[in-house]
């Protein structure tokens, strides 16, 4: 039953990135990402590696979607291609 | 071709978790394991390593932060006066 | 003079982001939590899972929190703007400054347990060297991403 859990988080990952692509709406590529930093802090988990879980888990959400969003309140809410 | 496929998770043979490789040459995990609360007295295997055994590595981490935030400063700070 | 509280919202000429209290309310309520937090997560690296990394980011969306709904303004009083690039400097000398001091008292670059500290045991040496080079990676880290939320306001 492992495999199943980690095959869920990949396929979720990889929708998640796929999305964060396609998106116009710049703040919500930006929650999207985040939700592909979460899964990838999960499949750590998963993996055992805890430390790295929790460095993933606090930059990825947090510091690293603060600094998205601030560029982007200071540019442009909407994607131009 | 000893690369085609990973050895399964936790698998206590794998050539990773023996105290020497196939080459006949200590592995260093196994020494980290055996001998960290006997060098550091800290309970957690992974702060000692990171911060002990391999601390070049995290001095370059902090340096690295701190070049990007000097980075940061010296183009995007405007000059008060 | 009687001591004036200091509130956020009533801060004559200190303009806020919003002036939504629900958000006001949340983030000043939780911004302490995440702040103790940090700094469990900063002493705690010794026994469970953590270390200076996570616990200067922790500390650091702390007071983004603040900057980011309250206003760079009024958050000058938790964390000032001048002073954050000067702290992480400090930092960044505290982990190479106790690598040198190891090289003057006779042993390699890093190397805790030739510390000048002589009444301790080099096991509990290394241990306490562990803690004050966490203490420079955790204001490293902290005070870089405050700075570097600043500069991205100010540009």
């Amino acid at each position: 039953m492992h495999w199943l859990i980690e095959f869920t988080l990949f396929t979720v990952m990889i929708v998640a990135a796929l999305v964060a692509l396609g998106l116009r709406n710049l703040l919500a590529a930006v929650v999207t990402l985040n939700i592909f930093s979460f899964m990838v802090a999960s499949t750590m988990v998963s993996l055992g590696a805890i430390d790295v879980a929790f460095t993933e888990a606090v930059v990825g959400a947090g510091a690293v979607g603060v600094f998205n969003i601030v560029a982007i309140l200071l540019t442009s809410r909407k994607s131009l291609d | 071709m000893a690369t085609l496929e990973l050895p399964p998770r936790g698998d206590v043979t794998a050539p990773v978790h023996q105290t020497v490789n196939k080459a006949g040459d200590p592995v260093a995990g196994a020494y980290f394991i055996q001998n960290a609360y006997r060098d550091a007295a800290t309970p957690n295997m992974v702060t000692v390593i990171l911060a002990d055994y391999r601390s070049w590595d995290t001095l370059g981490e902090v340096v690295v932060v701190f070049a990007g935030g000097m980075a940061c400063y010296f183009i995007l700070r405007r000059r008060e006066s | 003079m009687t001591p004036t509280r200091v509130d956020a919202c009533h801060i004559e000429g200190m303009k806020s982001q919003t002036d939504s209290p629900i958000i006001h309310v949340c983030a000043r309520g939780l911004a302490p939590v995440i702040l103790i937090i940090g700094l469990y997560v900063f002493f705690h690296g010794h026994y469970s899972p953590g270390g200076g990394f996570q616990g200067g980011v922790l500390l650091a969306a702390s007071f983004l929190l603040l900057r980011m709904t309250l206003g760079t303004q009024i958050s000058q009083l938790v964390m000032p703007s001048r002073l954050t690039i000067t702290l992480s400097a400090i930092g960044a000398l505290i982990f190479a400054g106790t690598g040198l001091v190891a090289i003057f008292a006779g042993g390699n670059f890093l190397d805790y347990g030739f510390l000048p500290v002589p009444w301790f045991d080099p096991a509990y040496l290394r241990n306490y060297a562990i803690l004050f080079i966490e203490l420079g990676v955790t204001l490293t880290v902290m005070a870089t991403l405050v700075s570097i939320y600043d500069d991205l306001l100010e540009a």
